[in-house]
């Protein structure tokens, strides 16, 4: 096994869940959105070491600062800056070690970290390595896949995108409208 | 060093439960979406690390290398990290209208405001 980088790997993992279960724990609701841009971060960190590069800067952008700054705009517009206390949280912790046992008993079927022989790797990935220089030219895997041979994927990716986005103008650009109407204040 | 090759899908299982809890047992709806996101990022993690191969290197091709990573699953989660920040915006939005229908993000109370309507 790769020493080296699955150590790397392993003290990003035990900052993770760290910074995870303050999150659980803190009822500042500003303090938990910073918290989840560093979780994003330390996740993009994570991804480099597994040499997804592409996807480490993706969630960098995306995950960590796009998402976080929605997150404090909802708190300013809503000013809601504390949560109470949790409703039934004994029912959660129950239900979350019941679901977390029977997933912990599942990988214990998973391939090992790193395993060149594992069954993702044996299939049309292999053909994307392979021949994708030649047939697309363009260096990064990746891209050529995105692009390329699953771009349907892509596409629809888009179409979901469009969707959100009207659908967020439809809540908020309504809710503004109504309420700056003179009649409304009457 | 074979019994450490489990350990990421432990910490990712661990991540899970952390957004599940947070998802079940917080009342305030925007912690509620910051559970879903950590338990999405937990998901990305799982799918990175099955992705990975040992001694590889990232899947962008060069000269003389010829161990890489599974680069479908980076395709994969790059897809769905556009689509979770997507689905969070309209979560966000939701939450946002909610707020200026009933005063309150709190799920009990929208629940008792909801009973004294009908």
């Amino acid at each position: 096994m790769d020493i080296g980088s699955f150590l790397i790997n392993a003290i990003l993992l035990v900052f993770l869940a760290a910074t995870a279960i303050a999150v659980a724990r803190l009822q500042n609701l500003f303090a938990g959105a910073m918290l989840f841009g560093i979780y994003s971060l330390l996740s993009a960190g994570v991804f480099v070491v597994l040499d997804a590069v592409d996807v480490a800067f993706t969630e960098a952008a995306v995950g960590a600062g796009i998402a976080t700054i929605l997150m404090l705009s909802t708190i300013a517009l809503t000013g809601i800056k504390h949560e109470s206390i949790p409703i039934r949280p004994l029912r959660s912790l129950l239900l979350v070690a019941v679901v977390g046992a029977a997933l912990i008993y599942g990988t214990f079927d998973m391939p090992r970290f790193g395993d060149a022989e594992a069954p993702a790797h044996q299939h049309v990935a292999l053909r994307y390595l392979q021949q994708s220089g030649d047939e697309i030219g363009i260096p990064n895997v990746v891209t050529s896949v995105l692009a390329s041979y699953r771009g349907y994927d892509t596409l629809g990716e888009v179409a979901v995108i469009f969707t959100a986005g009207i659908g967020v103008l439809c809540l908020l650009g309504g809710s503004r409208r109504r309420r700056t109407d003179p009649a409304d204040k009457s | 060093m074979q019994a450490f090759g489990l350990f990421n899908y432990w910490v990712v299982v661990l991540l899970m439960m952390t957004g599940l809890y947070i998802v079940t047992a917080s009342p305030n709806l925007i912690k509620k979406i910051i559970g879903l996101n950590i338990f999405q990022t937990s998901v990305f993690i799982l799918y990175i690390t099955i992705g990975k191969v040992s001694f590889g290197t990232a899947p962008i091709l060069v000269d003389g290398v010829s161990r890489y990573s599974n680069p479908l699953p980076h395709v994969l989660i790059l897809t769905a990290i556009v689509v979770g920040v997507a689905t969070t915006a309209l979560g966000l939005a939701l939450v946002v209208r909610i707020h200026s229908a009933y005063g309150s993000i709190n799920e009990s109370e929208l629940q008792n405001e909801d009973a004294a309507d009908s």
